[in-house]
């Protein structure tokens, strides 16, 4: 007699899991993270020089970089003075929630993640799965060059929808370009009417005060919601929560 | 192919949910999966890629049924539930508004399972089945902590 249990359950529920595991102790050391994604080469690690410079003296940050066929994005984020733990992803195509918690590990090792505000997460180049696969982030942020073309929103839906936050890059390439960036942002915003939207350019550096007012509300609003949650917040204490879960 | 990666982890989730059930060993026959179109999964790649990883596993001849969810929206201005087309810029057909509320098609969901304990399959097995059962589970014990979870990073 065949039993059926009904479940309803996530797929991808054990990368859950170790996401909200994760998140929990991002929530017990009071800092905000986000998962930064985009196809390959659309400008992450340059945006992230160009933010950690221009943040260093508001935030502690440190970044777990998920560049994993060479070891370059990380050596130009240290170059910039701020921590940055390679994550090892294998052939992965993404990082996943387990990942990010073996680049906790290491980080441990190297610092006390309360003392950060920010953990950047630079995930691997890729439009697809990232979005599907959480790792524990407070907010997902994904950037789209302009040299990608205007359709890629359209065709890529996935990602656009899930972030809260899309960023425009290489825009002072816009005047070589057969490309409006008001396209651009339109098809962003029909599958993501609330999506946040900045262009940038990591050259020039416009966009990026707007760009760094949206990570300070988001900052300030994390952490207002970790102080509810989280009224005591001795490290000791969480950790021993977290035992087991 | 990200249908690997997500075989892993589905392998994982329902490894959550075999150990519910311990010591007893669930015997899977069908996982009905629920897969939505506005996600990043292909059913056929990923029906191809669970019958390649299971062989070897306590999943073993067991099937994989993906029922696929279509996407589904509705138009906030006038309440009106609509397929969003991605050549129409997914946007609603009777007032052009942006993909705002999706009420299905997100799904990656396991629905339910067919299985059944080898007791209730065959009582006799059982009964003369003592040894075989011990090394079963023994062979679990070992596949559950070749995929156990990354170790707390404070523990
Ligand atoms: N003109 C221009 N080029 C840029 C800009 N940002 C990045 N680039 C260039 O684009 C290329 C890729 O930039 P990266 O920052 O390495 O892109 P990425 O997204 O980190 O790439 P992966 O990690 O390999 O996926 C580099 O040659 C950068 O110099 C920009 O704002 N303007
Ligand atoms: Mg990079
Ligand atoms: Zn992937
Ligand atoms: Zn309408
Ligand atoms: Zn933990």
């Amino acid at each position: 007699m065949p039993l059926e249990d009904s479940l309803g359950l996530n797929l991808l529920a054990a990368n859950q899991h170790q996401a909200e595991h994760n998140r929990a102790h991002f929530d017990a050391w009071n800092l905000l993270c986000l998962n930064v994604m985009s196809s390959p080469g659309a400008g992450k690690t340059a945006m992230l020089e160009r933010s950690l410079a221009d943040l260093a003296s508001r935030w502690q940050m440190a970044v777990l970089e998920g560049d994993m066929t060479t070891q370059l994005d990380a050596e130009r984020l240290e170059a910039v003075g701020v921590p940055v733990v390679p994550i090892t992803t294998g052939r992965a195509c993404h990082l996943d929630a387990a990942m990010v918690s073996g680049g906790l590990t290491l980080l441990r090792q190297r610092l006390d993640p309360a003392d950060l505000d920010l953990l950047w997460v630079e995930n691997v180049g890729n439009l697809v799965c990232p979005a599907e696969f959480e790792v524990g982030e407070h907010r997902k942020v994904a950037l789209l060059s302009v040299t990608e073309g205007d359709d890629k929103p359209l065709k890529y839906p996935v990602m656009f929808r899930e972030a809260d936050c899309v960023l425009i890059t290489k825009v002072d390439l816009l005047p070589y370009l057969p490309v409006e960036v008001e396209r651009i942002e339109a098809h962003i915003h029909q599958v993501n009417p609330r999506a946040e939207v900045f262009q940038l350019s990591a050259i020039s550096g416009v966009g990026f005060a707007a760009w760094h007012d949206w990570l300070q509300r988001q900052r300030d609003t994390t952490a207002s919601a970790i102080a509810v949650s989280h009224p005591v917040r001795s490290d000791q204490a969480s950790a021993a929560a977290l035992v087991g879960a | 192919m990200h249908e690997v990666d997500m075989t892993k982890c589905l392998l994982l989730s329902l490894q959550e949910w075999k150990l519910q059930h311990a010591p007893r060993i669930p015997v899977v026959k069908v996982v009905h999966l629920q897969v939505g179109d506005f996600t990043c999964v292909e059913p056929d790649a990923l029906r191809f890629t669970y019958a390649a990883a299971v062989q070897t596993t306590w999943l073993a001849g067991s099937e994989l049924r993906i029922e696929p969810i279509p996407l589904q929206a509705r138009c906030v201005v006038c309440q009106a539930t609509y397929t969003p087309n991605p050549q129409q810029a997914y946007q609603s057909p009777c007032c052009n508004h942006p993909m705002e509320e999706i009420l299905s098609g997100r799904e990656l969901k396991i629905r339910s399972i067919d299985y059944v304990f080898p007791e209730a399959a065959d009582p006799a097995q059982v009964a003369s089945g003592g040894e075989a059962s011990q090394r079963l589970s023994a062979s679990h014990r070992q596949q559950a902590e070749a995929i156990a979870p990354e170790p707390c990073p404070v523990a």
